[in-house]
C-alpha cells in the first residue's frame, strides 16, 4: 500500500504540466481554483518569472487574449500540453488578494476606491460581451501600488455560492450577474458599520430580480462615486437630517468660512455696542 | 494496518467501457447491469475494505467479510439503482450506503457482540468519514494506476524509465535527479524525460479510472479535481 506521503507526491506529479519543448519551466504550485492550477514559472528566453495556468480547455486563454485592459492580467503565451490540457503564461501579479488587502486597509474611502477600480475591467469586459461569472475576493489581486487585477476569466457559468446571482443557478447569466457579485464584494469592502447610503447601494446591487439591480458596473460605480463625493446616491432616499449632514460634509470649508464670518460679526457688534 | 486485501485492484479488470460503468450498473437491462456492477465492485472494493478497517476498526478478515457482505447486499437489494447523479457523486452515495449497512446490519451487530474488533469508534474531531473514504478511494485509484503503468512500461521495454519513476515519485525519500542519473547511467535530461513520460501516462491512467466510474462529464470533472487536489 502506498503511504500518505507518496500518495501526496504522486498527486502533485500527475498534475505537473509537461512543459518540455516550451520556453517555460515550473518552479512550484502557487494556486488552485475551480478551473485550473497555477504555477510559478520561469520564462527561459526573457529570464523572468511568470504565472502559468494549466486548465482543461483553452476557453479562458482565448477570453483573456481578447481583453486588453490594465485591470485584467495580460496573457503572454498559450499552448497545448502533450496530455491535451491547455496552459497559458501570464504576468506574475505581485500583491495581495482582495480579502487580505481589505483586512489591512482601515479607511473606508480607500476600500471604496479599490472597489471602483474593480468595476472598471468588469465594465470593459461587458462592453466586449464577456461576463466573468465568478467574481469574488479570491479572484481579485491588489498590487503594490494599488493597481487592481481581476483574474480567472472564462468560468463556464458555475459561480461561488456566496457571490452567485440567483439566476445563475438556472444558467441565465448576463452582466447583471457580475453586478450581483460586485454588490457582495462591496458589502465586504464596506465593513461591518456600513453607512446607510452604502447599504442601499449594496441592496440594489444584490436585488434578487436582475431588472431591479444596477444594470451595469458603471452605474454601480457611479453611485459609489456619488457616495464618496457626498452627493445624492440614486439607490437611497435620504431624510432631511441625512441631507443636512451630507451638505455639511460636502461644504465643510464654506461652512467654516461662514461660521468664522458670523463669529467675527458678532464680536464686532458686541465691541461697538459697549 | 496489518495485512491488506489483494481482492480488487489491478488483478480485477478495470472497466474500459464508456461512457461509464455506473450507467450499466443501474441499467434495467440485465445483460448490461451484471458487468456494470462487477466493474463498480472491482473499482470500489479496496476503498470500501480500507474504510471499514479504518472507520469501523475491523481486522483484515472481518473487513474482507463485511466488504463481501456489503457488495452482495448491494447487488441483491439493488443499492446502485438508488443512485441519482443530480444529488451528488457516486462515491458519496456508496459511502452513505455503506455506513447505513454497517450501522443497521444484523450481521454486523451480531459480530459486534462476539468480537472486540467491532467496537465502533467515535470519529468526532478526527477525519470525517467522507474524508477517510475519499482518501482511500484516491489511494486505491493511484495504486491501480501505478500497477498498470508498471505493466505498460515493462511490456514496452521501458524498465529503466519506470525504475527512475519508482525511485523518485514512489520512494519515501527520493534521490536527486543527478543521483538517479549516476545510478542508472543516464543523463539528467533523460531522468527528466523518463519522469515526464511516466507522470503523463500515470495521469491518463488515473483519469481513465475516474471517468469509468462516474456518471457523466460534470461528475467526472468534480471527481478528477477531488482526486488530484
Amino acid at each position: 500500500m502506498i503511504s500518505d506521503k507518496v500518495l501526496a507526491r504522486l498527486k502533485t506529479a500527475a498534475e505537473l504540466p509537461d512543459l518540455r519543448g516550451t520556453r517555460y519551466s515550473v518552479i512550484e504550485q502557487i494556486g488552485r481554483g475551480g478551473m485550473g492550477v497555477v504555477y510559478l514559472g520561469e520564462d527561459a528566453e526573457l529570464g523572468r518569472r511568470v504565472a502559468i495556468k494549466v486548465l482543461d480547455d483553452a476557453r479562458e486563454a482565448r477570453v483573456l487574449a481578447g481583453l486588453e485592459h490594465p485591470g485584467i492580467v495580460p496573457v503572454h503565451d498559450a499552448g497545448v500540453l502533450p496530455d491535451g490540457r491547455c496552459y497559458y503564461a501570464m504576468k506574475l501579479v505581485r500583491g495581495a488578494r482582495l480579502d487580505a488587502f481589505l483586512e489591512k486597509t482601515a479607511h473606508l474611502q480607500d476600500r471604496l476606491r479599490i472597489f471602483q477600480r474593480i468595476c472598471e475591467p468588469v465594465a470593459f469586459a461587458h462592453a466586449r460581451g464577456v461576463v466573468h461569472r465568478d467574481l469574488k475576493p479570491s479572484n481579485i489581486m491588489v498590487g503594490e501600488f494599488g493597481e487592481v487585477l481581476v483574474m480567472d476569466w472564462g468560468a463556464p457559468g458555475v459561480g461561488t455560492p456566496d457571490f452567485m446571482a440567483p439566476e445563475q443557478a438556472a444558467g441565465e447569466v448576463d452582466g447583471r450577474a457580475d453586478v450581483f457579485a460586485l454588490g457582495k464584494i462591496l458589502e465586504i469592502a464596506a465593513g461591518e458599520s456600513i453607512p446607510k447610503p452604502l447599504r442601499s447601494i449594496c441592496r440594489r446591487a444584490t436585488e434578487t430580480d436582475p431588472a431591479q439591480r444596477y444594470q451595469s458596473p458603471v452605474e454601480l460605480s457611479a453611485d459609489v462615486a456619488a457616495y464618496l463625493d457626498h452627493m445624492p446616491v440614486s439607490a437611497h432616499r435620504e431624510s432631511v437630517g441625512e441631507r443636512l449632514v451630507r451638505f455639511g460634509s460636502r461644504n465643510r470649508t464654506l461652512l467654516a468660512l461662514v461660521a468664522a464670518y458670523l463669529i467675527m460679526r458678532l464680536i464686532v457688534i458686541l465691541w461697538l455696542g459697549r | 494496518m496489518d495485512a491488506d486485501t489483494q481482492i480488487g485492484g489491478h488483478n480485477a479488470r478495470f472497466p474500459e467501457t464508456r461512457p461509464s460503468a455506473i450507467s450499466a450498473a443501474v441499467s434495467d437491462d440485465q445483460a448490461r447491469r451484471g458487468p456494470g456492477q462487477e466493474a463498480m465492485i472491482a473499482a470500489y472494493w479496496k476503498p470500501v475494505y480500507r474504510y471499514i478497517r479504518i472507520r469501523w476498526r475491523c481486522s483484515n478478515e472481518d473487513a474482507k467479510d463485511l466488504t463481501q457482505s456489503f457488495f452482495t447486499a448491494a447487488i441483491e437489494k439493488s443499492f446502485f439503482a438508488g443512485y441519482d447523479a443530480r444529488k451528488g457523486t457516486f462515491r458519496t452515495f456508496l459511502r452513505v450506503c455503506l455506513d447505513r449497512f454497517l450501522s443497521n446490519g444484523r450481521k454486523f451487530a451480531s459480530r459486534q457482540k462476539r468480537s472486540s474488533d467491532f467496537v465502533v469508534i467515535d470519529v468526532a474531531g478526527a477525519e470525517s468519514p467522507e474524508d477517510i473514504f475519499e482518501r482511500e478511494w484516491t489511494r486505491s485509484v493511484f495504486e491501480d494506476a501505478v500497477d498498470e503503468l508498471r505493466a505498460n512500461f515493462q511490456s514496452r521495454g521501458r524498465r529503466v524509465a519506470f525504475a527512475v519513476f519508482e525511485r523518485y515519485d514512489l520512494a519515501e525519500s527520493p534521490a536527486s535527479y543527478d543521483e538517479l542519473a549516476r545510478e542508472f547511467g543516464v543523463t539528467s535530461t533523460a531522468v527528466t524525460n523518463y519522469l515526464a513520460a511516466a507522470r503523463r501516462e500515470l495521469r491518463k491512467l488515473v483519469l481513465d479510472r475516474v471517468r469509468s466510474v462516474t456518471s457523466g462529464d460534470p461528475e467526472f470533472r468534480r471527481e478528477a479535481r477531488a482526486i488530484l487536489k
